[in-house]
């Protein structure tokens, strides 16, 4: 950014600056870390130009077309289509049920700092311990849900409880109940404290000023968000049929296996028209909701 | 936000709450429907997950994940592999800013046919065609790299070029590419029109426009998006491994099929090691540039 400075009148020029020793730092590392992976990841661009790659590549392409859109192939996909839709609702469904306990003790305004908790805290060390103890577990719990991939629970419920859409709720109600608990905790962390106070003078209990101080403001953006999860949570079921969890990616990987790209780009184009029109509802519902909270 | 809303502050049986709460129950009772449509549909069992058969399976195979394969030969090479699933989702991301930036000017309107650069030219409708021409194709190509997933970019491309890491980067790369290309262009149609209009006013050529008053703008912010990606591409480079795409994800897979459970524990761990590491210091690099 600071190479493009316009020439200025000689007046008006700064004294040279050097870059800071962050950016050098930062360069360096960048640089280094940039000629390992190069080395590390067997990086060969040559290999296009190769003929053996580029005829796979061609075979590939060419095989696709054209899509197979044979009665006897498109019947077998109904079921599929309508269990991958299932698979990410009630992985959703699971998600906000595990995200939004653990998200509520994971909220420190909730649990043990901010107004709702000043009274009972002042002296009352074993209490403010359990607290503490509470949100740190959940915190720990939520972070183990989410940085372990949808795909890896999957691959480990299969074999748990084998194959079949069940394992694949697991492993999105999991996962993204670990994404949602830690955003939904951003959220509430994040209201405005001013109504809370007020219906704290009026001496309403906890509940209350949760259900309805805390809760109609935080509302919006809870619902917007677990929408948003949802568009994610719709492709990332129709990969987990991959391990076996249920779904469109299970026919996907079998005529993969069976090399037959006619069938591959029929489901790739049907992947796209519900990926596309999950999005657009889901964000036709996410602007009402906003926008009527915004009156 | 909803301070004032009508919720909170008026008289609880108001004419506006009533509509309202009818409005409610009807989103409730869709919601209860989409529940136990997907319900049935999934085979989904509280009560086995709570207490039946399937609550069982899941503790014992939990039980067998312990403890941790810590010999040091195997932890050596889980670093090894740790190493290369973070090399992969690197170099995806690299490949991903080099595939978006080469393609996001095309497929940015008020750079390619509209708005304020372009307002004075009217002469010449072919250019103008050819322009749009140009912007509808890469807006199409983008939007082909980002709506196939990953996986299936992975599976054409360890078809193509054999297995190893090299194909897993391809893919990451190819795909969010397409998703960074449409974030970019997103920054750049929003950028503030002053800058560009008072280096217009002073003859400015577009090229000179576009390095001293767009760019600086974009660029923080397309530095944030690209650091966000990363931390999305280390946990998909976990999974492309799946395909044979090298990195951890290969060695759960072998660990999984094999019933290697201690094993696969320790790459959990390491899993989680790294996308921590990630995270944080995506986290930092945001916060010290924007």
């Amino acid at each position: 950014m600071r190479h493009h400075r316009p020439s200025a009148p000689a007046s008006l020029t700064l004294p040279a600056r050097r870059f800071s020793t962050f950016q050098i730092v930062w360069s360096v590392l960048f640089i280094l870390t940039f000629l390992g992976s190069y080395r590390l990841a067997q990086v060969r661009p040559l290999l296009f130009l190769e003929p053996e790659g580029r005829r796979n590549i061609w075979r590939f392409v060419t095989g696709m077309f054209p899509p197979d859109l044979s009665w006897s192939f498109l019947s077998l996909l109904g079921r599929p289509i309508i269990e991958t839709i299932q698979l990410s609702l009630m992985g959703t469904f699971m998600a906000a049920a595990i995200g939004f306990p653990l998200g509520l003790l994971a909220t420190y305004s909730l649990t043990f700092a901010g107004i709702l908790n000043e009274r009972e805290m002042a002296g009352a060390w074993r209490g403010t311990l359990l607290r503490k103890g509470g949100y740190l577990l959940a915190r720990a719990l939520l972070s183990l849900f989410r940085t372990i991939p949808e795909f890896v629970w999957a691959f480990m419920f299969v074999r748990a409880v084998g194959l079949g859409p069940f394992p694949g709720v697991l492993a999105i109600g999991i996962s993204y109940g670990g994404m949602l608990g830690k955003v939904y905790s951003e959220i509430l962390d994040h209201v405005n404290p001013g109504p809370l106070e007020a219906l704290q003078a009026t001496g309403a209990s906890r509940p209350a000023i949760f259900l309805y101080g805390l809760l109609p403001q935080a509302l919006p953006n809870l619902v917007s968000y677990t929408l948003y999860r949802w568009e994610c949570a719709i492709r990332a079921s129709a990969i987990l049929g991959f391990v076996g969890a249920g779904g469109i990616g299970q026919q996907l990987e079998i005529s993969m296996r069976m090399f037959d790209f006619h069938q591959v780009l029929t489901l790739v184009m049907i992947l796209f028209v519900m990926v596309a029109g999950v999005d657009a509802l889901s964000a036709k519902i996410r602007s009402a909701i906003i926008g009527r909270s915004n009156v | 936000m909803t301070e004032h809303s009508p919720q909170m502050s008026g008289p609880a049986g108001s004419h506006g709450r009533d509509r309202l709460s009818v409005r409610n129950l009807m989103i409730l009772a869709g919601l209860l429907a989409l529940f136990a449509w997907s319900y049935v549909g999934t085979e989904f069992s509280l009560r086995q997950l709570l207490g039946g058969e399937s609550a069982v399976q899941i503790l014992t195979y939990i039980c067998k994940l312990f403890p941790p394969d810590l010999s040091t030969e195997f932890l050596l090479n889980t670093g090894y592999w740790t190493i290369e699933t973070f090399a992969i989702s690197f170099l995806g991301t690299i490949l991903a800013i080099l595939i978006a930036g080469s393609l996001v000017f095309f497929s940015s309107r008020n750079l390619m046919f509209t708005g304020l650069l372009f307002e004075m030219e009217q002469r010449r409708p072919w250019v103008r065609a050819l322009r749009t021409v140009l912007y509808l194709v890469a807006k199409a190509i983008l939007n082909l790299l980002r709506t196939v997933p990953h996986l299936i970019w992975a599976l054409i491309l360890v078809f193509a070029v054999g297995l190893g890491p090299f194909p897993g980067m391809l893919a990451l790369g190819i795909h969010t590419g397409g998703v960074l290309g449409r974030l970019f262009g997103e920054v750049m149609e929003n950028v503030e029109t002053q800058p560009i209009e008072a280096l217009q006013a002073t003859g400015a050529g577009r090229v000179q426009i576009l390095f001293y008053g767009i760019l600086p703008q974009v660029l923080p912010e397309c530095l944030a998006y690209t650091l966000y990606r990363w931390e999305v591409n280390i946990r998909e480079a976990v999974i492309l491994g799946y395909v044979g795409a090298g990195g951890l994800g290969q060695q759960i897979q072998i660990a999984i099929s094999l019933f290697l459970e201690h094993r696969l524990l320790t790459l959990i761990l390491a899993i989680y090691l790294i996308v921590t590491v990630v995270d944080a210091l995506s986290a930092y690099l945001r916060t010290r540039i924007v």
